[in-house]
């Protein structure tokens, strides 16, 4: 049953990666809804250039990638493996903070 | 629906941190309930995959787009406490490394995008199912309904913390309108994508859906409960 969870992460994970390298660079490249309201209404105007935009992914590219879609999409890849390895880092973490489960031989105390 | 910084000003952005920062402390608690070892590495997975879906914006009205949120869809697969804390994950990577959603910004995000659409999307998904059969082409559509109105509502959210705290003095009501307006529009193609993912997952494993636990009556070997009592 664990080994399957892992199969179905894996598999789930591949879909991601496919979806962030193949289908992002085709994006529609509009703004966004609030983006829209934002230039619409006339409150655009007060925001400030990113803390990070000299980062070297900022805006969902990667820097020295000219081509656009082929750096969107290795941005995307990159983008879902870190999520992905900082999820699983931070809920291993938390699970293990799981009260009355430290170890699966006492595991029979319940709160 | 991501924030820049410079929107709002800082005791409305001191403020949203101050209660995502709670809310997120009170997720850390209620998740640890929550993750067993199926749920663990699918709340990573979840968090990947939202990163994921949130790139791939699709028009909506006339140069405009929208992309999936993706609070409402993580809280049926993983529950809403876990659900938080995946968006809070993505919304850390955009701003730290894609320049996506301001830093000053990071609670009021955590919010619109996690926290409001997580419960929101919860409360309607746990409603809609209390009065449908309990299969899973309704647990596929309380999700796709979930979703609709979890994107208007954050939306609506952000009118009101405009009218609140926004940089800019207008008419509440025509940042509410206008927002919502768009919104319901997002909240189509939020409803189809959450929809199809959830479609898929409880296709084949339909025990790793949160919001579906009840399909699958678990038979968990449990090692013998000899020493200690309830």
């Amino acid at each position: 049953m664990r080994a399957n969870v892992k199969l179905f992460v894996v598999a789930g994970l591949l879909v991601g990666l496919a979806l962030a390298l193949l289908v992002s660079p085709f994006a529609s490249s509009s703004p966004d809804g609030l983006e829209k309201v934002a230039a619409e209404e006339g409150f655009d105007g007060t925001s400030r250039e990113h803390d990070t935009a000299d980062s070297p992914l900022a805006d969902y590219g990667v820097e020295g990638v000219d081509d656009e879609r082929v750096g969107t999409g290795l941005a995307g890849v990159i983008g879902v493996l870190l999520t992905f390895g900082i999820g699983l880092g931070l809920f291993a973490a938390v699970r293990a903070l799981r009260p009355g489960d430290r170890s699966p031989a006492s595991s029979a105390s319940s709160a | 629906m991501h924030v820049p910084d410079g929107f709002f000003n800082a005791a409305t952005s001191v403020g949203a941190g101050v209660f995502t920062a709670g809310t997120l402390g009170v997720s850390l608690r209620k998740a640890a309930n929550d993750l067993t070892d199926r749920l663990t590495p699918m709340a990573g997975l979840v968090s990947a995959f939202v990163f994921a879906l949130q790139m791939l914006n699709f028009p909506v009205a006339s140069g405009t787009s929208g992309h999936l949120l993706g609070g409402a869809l993580a809280a049926v697969l993983v529950g809403p406490w876990t659900a938080c804390l995946c968006i809070a994950v993505v919304l850390l990577v955009q701003g730290l490394l894609f320049a996506d959603g301001g830093l000053t910004a990071y609670g009021l995000n955590v919010l619109l995008i996690g926290i409001v659409p997580a419960f929101v999307g919860w409360g309607v998904f746990r409603t809609v199912r209390s009065v449908a059969p309990a299969t899973k082409a309704t647990v596929v559509a309380a999700s796709g309904i979930a979703a609709f109105v979890s994107v208007p509502v954050a939306a609506a959210v952000f009118a009101v913390l405009y009218g609140i705290g926004g940089a800019v003095d207008l008419s509440f009501g025509t940042v509410l309108g206008a927002m919502v307006g768009v919104h319901v529009l997002v909240g189509i193609g939020e409803a189809l994508i959450t929809a199809a993912v959830i479609s898929a997952v409880v296709g084949v494993r339909p025990d790793l859906v949160y919001g579906a636990q009840d399909l699958t009556p678990e038979l968990e070997l449990r090692p013998s409960t000899t020493t200690g009592a309830a």
